[in-house]
């Protein structure tokens, strides 16, 4: 191996982004979109669908005949029950934006609790109020507050948006370009210098890693300068956790690169694994409530785990320590697909 | 002295394709070795199975008189015939990525010069003309100082202007004494560059020589062509031996004064007549019954 061979692919790769403008300028421009889009226009959420947290109760979604709530509630549309065990449960949830509202099941008085920084749990509380109209039943209401720092919708959100667009920009910045030189021959010519495949894919991912996070930090701060976020924890343990995340999305991107000439069957590729991590790693929504099956899935891919300690450290203030799982999760499926991916890869196949 | 490459009995098949056919033949070391066939002979095959682009299905290469070990590539310049390049990088630029993947490398500016990039070396690759791409390939072939330079049609798709200059420029590799194997189909190229040749043709090699021998081997005298429309009678009621083509009618003669008493007392109509030296395209002609570029 030559780590000259590797710095030289590592700078053309780099030449090649930052001089294709219109690429280069939509990796900045997209991300900020989102952000200001979703999280100041619409606050961020779909506007019919309400989650409302439980308790107590069985964990997970629960049959709302069996909830003692007023019927006028339950029969309510557009209302998702979720269940918990106890109250701590359902308020951390709130906090995080996973569900919009907490009610205490049982005979009155009711109790409820909103996140004030969530407009959707002040709908919500609107849709509850009035279906206990009727006298006694709203006298008997009792309205909570969560008693901790308040996470603002756009602090949850924002992690999300950077790291989906991290995912994209691993995937196809890797697995569409590697098989576009396969299918116009420029890894063949690479072939036939003693360049190494370990050194060419090296290259790759490096160049990528070091874009991707060049974007984030230009984005986050570009971002901030408008939004000005609430990091809890250190932005430096965030940003270790961009890093990791990075490794592991560009080392799935080498996997997906590692055969193939066909564009077309590479974006299909690309759009089957990318579309249901964007959806199912909670990027945009929470899974509170979804099947069980649907939860294991998220956990296969490593936006998941980038994206949950990602807002541990930024909206709970956690330490690295904290977070070690994701970080193993992140660094075991990095091994992993670079294993595949080296094993697999195909100079001209 | 030991053949700077040699190739033994060499196969390459697809499935039950057969591109390669058990060919072999050796090139000694600053010779230029050209393979000559229609496309779709194997030339191209042949090339990327030595270089090592393909393997082979059988047969032996022995670069040196050796198997090919890792320092064959470093050691080796290729230009293929279809090819892309890394994207937004200048030809400079291009240059210096290629020369840093290798041990050694040419002076840069030496190399630009020789190949005639001075003008454009700044410019994006993919913004080059026909011309200058070629020149511009072949200076990527020889950027790491190669001993062995493989040019797979170097000059195809050049006007005949380009591809008088790029012979020139492949003449000035041939005379620092570095070894070239070249395919092509173009009979001007092969004996314009070549030492030696082989006449590739579904897959074997079927003649082998300098394109002198070859010629003196596969053909007679002078080729007198004339259109058809000259002759009034039949062509089997010449008293000459005669191929007719294309609408042209091909007589090869080892004495061309009789060959023309003859068609005068025919009464052929000689006004438009060409007369031939024969050259590697007979050679071809003769040995297949087809031209190179059919």
């Amino acid at each position: 191996m030559r780590f000259r061979r590797i710095w030289v692919m590592f700078k053309a790769r780099n030449w090649e982004f930052f001089r294709d403008r219109a690429s280069f300028g939509w990796n900045f421009l997209f991300p900020f979109l989102l952000v200001a889009g979703f999280g100041i226009l619409f606050g961020g959420r779909e506007p019919t669908a309400y989650k409302i947290g439980v308790f107590p109760a069985p964990t997970g979604a629960v049959a709302v005949a069996s909830l003692d709530l007023p019927e006028a509630f339950k029969e309510t549309r557009f209302l998702q029950f979720v269940g918990f065990a106890s109250q701590d449960d359902a308020l951390e949830k709130l906090r995080h934006h996973k569900i919009d509202i907490v009610i205490r099941t049982g005979p009155p008085p009711y109790a409820y609790w909103i996140n004030d920084a969530a407009p959707n749990g002040h709908l919500a509380e609107k849709i509850f109020q009035a279906s206990l109209t009727g006298g006694a039943d709203t006298a008997l209401l009792r309205k909570g507050r969560i008693t901790t720092a308040e996470i603002r919708y756009i602090d949850w959100l924002f992690p999300g948006i950077l790291a989906m667009n991290m995912m994209f920009s691993a995937l196809w910045g890797v697995g569409y370009i590697v098989v576009r030189y396969r299918k116009n021959g420029a890894l063949r010519r690479l072939k036939a210098t003693p360049l190494t495949a370990f050194e060419y894919l090296s290259a790759q991912m490096l160049s990528r890693i070091f874009l991707l996070m060049f974007t984030l930090v230009v984005v986050w701060f570009g971002c901030d300068l408008v939004f000005h976020f609430h990091v809890e924890g250190s932005l430096g343990h965030i940003f270790l956790l961009f890093f990791l995340g990075s490794l592991s999305l560009t080392a799935m991107g080498l996997v997906l690169a590692a055969r193939g000439t066909s564009e077309e069957f590479t974006t299909g590729t690309l759009n089957f694994i990318s579309w249901p991590m964007m959806f199912l790693s909670e990027v945009w929504f929470s899974l509170e409530g979804a099947p069980g099956w649907v939860k294991q899935v998220a956990q296969a891919f490593p936006l998941t785990h980038l994206l949950q300690g990602i807002r541990r450290i930024m909206n709970d203030g956690a330490g690295l320590v904290d977070v070690w799982p994701q970080i193993a999760v992140l660094l075991l499926m990095t091994g992993i697909f670079l294993s595949v991916g080296a094993y697999l890869f195909s100079w001209d196949q | 002295m030991t053949p700077i490459l040699a190739v033994n009995n060499l196969t390459k098949a697809y499935g039950p394709l057969v591109a390669v056919d058990g060919i072999s033949f050796a090139i000694p070391a600053g010779s230029c070795f050209g393979l000559l066939g229609p496309n779709g002979a194997g030339k191209t095959t042949t090339l990327e199975v030595i270089e090592n682009i393909l393997p082979p299905t059988s047969g032996d290469i022995l670069y040196k008189g050796q198997p090919r070990s890792r320092a064959f590539q470093n050691e080796v310049g290729i230009q293929f015939q279809h090819t892309s390049l890394l994207a937004m990088l200048t030809v400079w630029e291009t240059l210096q990525v290629f020369q840093a993947l290798y041990t050694d490398g040419e002076d840069l500016d030496a190399l630009a010069e020789k190949c005639q990039l001075q003008e454009f070396k700044h410019q994006r690759h993919e913004n080059l003309s026909g011309g200058q791409r070629q020149r511009f390939l072949l200076a990527l072939a020889l950027v790491n100082r190669p001993q062995l330079l493989f040019l797979d049609e170097p000059s195809t798709g050049l006007d005949p202007q380009a591809r008088r200059n790029l012979w020139e420029i492949v003449h000035a590799v041939k005379a620092s004494g570095k070894t070239i194997i070249l395919t092509t189909h173009y009979m001007e190229e092969a004996q314009h560059l070549c030492d030696e040749v082989a006449i590739m043709d579904h897959g074997r090699i079927i003649a082998q020589g300098t394109p002198e021998a070859l010629i003196h081997a596969h053909c007679e005298g002078v080729t007198v062509v004339l259109p058809r429309h000259s002759f009034r009678q039949p062509l089997e009621t010449l008293p000459l031996s005669v191929q007719e083509m294309n609408g042209a009618v091909h007589i090869q003669t080892s004495n061309i004064d009789d060959c023309l008493k003859q068609l005068l007392s025919c009464q052929v109509d000689l006004s438009d007549m060409s007369v031939y030296s024969p050259n590697l395209e007979h050679v071809f002609l003769n040995l297949t019954g087809r031209h190179l570029r059919e």
